[in-house]
């Protein structure tokens, strides 16, 4: 870097490994933490410390706390014998953000994938058979993409399930977003839209 | 600056970066090809980038050896499979072995034409796995793999052939067989071009070709298994109605 020091530059580099960030995008980022470092930048750093130290994976479903079990799963409010079973933790949260369901999340850790030779062994999948059995559960709500991976991996656990006394196995709907225009959805959306159609 | 443009079908697609892609995908001119999409890995052409989709491919490269990169143009995306379990089996098993044992940039132009026929059956439904165990014939023949199943490997007859030499990839009659029939591979008749193509039949007849993927093909591609997409379809083939 022409004007400044290499620690300066080697939290540019860092922060341009971010995800939506690349060098420049950094640079500015940096400038603007180094100009509010009291305000800003020492608080950050120390919540990034914190999170660091005590970040871990909920023992139970998979979601991202600072707890062994997450607030969802120690919930007893959350016990409605509903499971969501999602690929990632970020699709838990926003599952959360929406705010409309209220029983409990399993995390997957990704999806069956021919490409990157990801089995059934390397997803949670007998941790989701143990919970059902275990827990209760009465319905197990697939929430997984609508992708072919994502889509092989919901037909995978649903053959697996299959067959569970007072188990029922759902999945989200597909079809047309709120907001969205025919004109500018696909044709595949508009099939799923189709095939999923409802009397009014 | 060298370019091209054709139609072709996504095979597989890999993240690179934080939005772009590199796409694999079977054209009729250019077989097995792969080239980078700009914003492949973004919301916008999440759509397409899904293997089976079919697509406008337009490649261009500085060199003729570059990775190079694709601009792509929707044709159709084959999603109705998504809902479908053993069609969707039956695409992404049909992709993940394209993927797994063609060369890349070599041209196919029978084979992609069969590829297109079996896709397309997949797709709008009807009675597609007999069409799927053809496809997989012509593949592993294309290869150099091929199955002689036009006379028996012992006594020379073309009558009752009723085995596979699992070594050769030869056919073998009942009575060449001998003693010999545990140590063979069943022959189903469908792969003769006769009688009913039922799901046993198939799923025997699948059992013959991932033999020969299995110990022939695969150890001379670095003796990776087979792709597990084809595993998932032979066992949901396998169930009982």
């Amino acid at each position: 870097m022409s004007d400044g020091s290499d620690r300066i530059q080697a939290l540019i580099d860092l922060m341009a490994r971010l995800p939506g960030l690349g060098p420049r995008s950094a640079r500015r980022a940096v400038l603007h933490l180094i100009k509010k470092r009291g305000a800003l930048m020492r608080p950050l750093a120390q919540a990034m410390l914190d999170v660091a130290d005590d970040a871990r994976e909920c023992l139970v479903c998979g979601n991202v706390g600072t707890d062994e079990i997450c607030a969802i799963c120690r919930s007893d409010k959350r016990a409605t014998g509903e499971i969501c079973v999602v690929e990632d933790v970020a699709d838990l949260w926003a599952m959360e953000r929406a705010g409309v369901f209220r029983g409990r999340y399993h995390v997957l850790g990704g999806t069956l994938s021919a490409l990157d030779a990801v089995g059934p062994d390397e997803l949670r999948i007998p941790r989701l058979e143990s919970r059902i059995a275990e827990d209760g559960i009465t319905e197990v709500i697939l929430a997984l993409g609508a992708t072919v991976d994502g889509q092989t991996t919901a037909h995978y656990i649903s053959d697996r399930l299959a067959g569970r006394e007072g188990l029922s196995v759902t999945s989200l709907a597909q079809g047309v977003p709120v907001g969205g225009e025919l004109d500018y959805l696909d044709d595949g959306t508009i099939g799923a839209a189709l095939r999923a159609r409802r009397a009014l | 600056m060298i370019e091209w443009r054709e139609e072709g079908m996504v095979l597989a697609v890999r993240r690179h970066g934080e939005s772009d892609a590199i796409v694999e995908a079977l054209t009729r001119d250019h077989g097995r090809h792969a080239g980078v999409v700009r914003g492949g890995g973004g919301r916008r052409l999440a759509a397409l980038m899904q293997p089976g989709a079919q697509l406008q491919f337009a490649w261009r490269a500085r060199l003729e050896d570059h990775l190079g990169h694709y601009a792509v143009d929707a044709v159709r995306s084959r999603a109705g499979v998504l809902a479908d379990p053993l069609a969707l089996a039956g695409l992404t098993s049909v992709t993940s072995l394209l993927s797994f044992v063609l060369p890349e940039r070599e041209a196919q132009p029978g084979l992609y034409e069969a590829t297109m026929t079996v896709a397309d059956l997949i797709e709008h439904g009807g009675h597609w796995p007999l069409a799927y165990l053809r496809w997989e014939m012509g593949l592993i023949d294309r290869l150099g793999f091929g199955l002689d199943l036009s006379r028996c490997a012992v006594t020379g007859s073309r009558e009752d052939l009723a085995y596979v030499s699992p070594r050769t990839g030869r056919a073998v009659s009942r009575a060449g067989a001998g003693g010999w029939a545990d140590r063979l591979l069943p022959l189903p008749l469908c792969m003769l071009g006769q009688g009913p193509a039922v799901p046993a039949e198939i799923v025997a007849g699948l059992r013959v070709t991932g033999h020969v993927l299995g110990t022939r093909l695969a150890p001379s591609l670095g003796d990776r298994p087979i792709p597990a997409a084809r595993d998932r379809l032979v066992a949901r083939l396998s169930r009982p109605a």
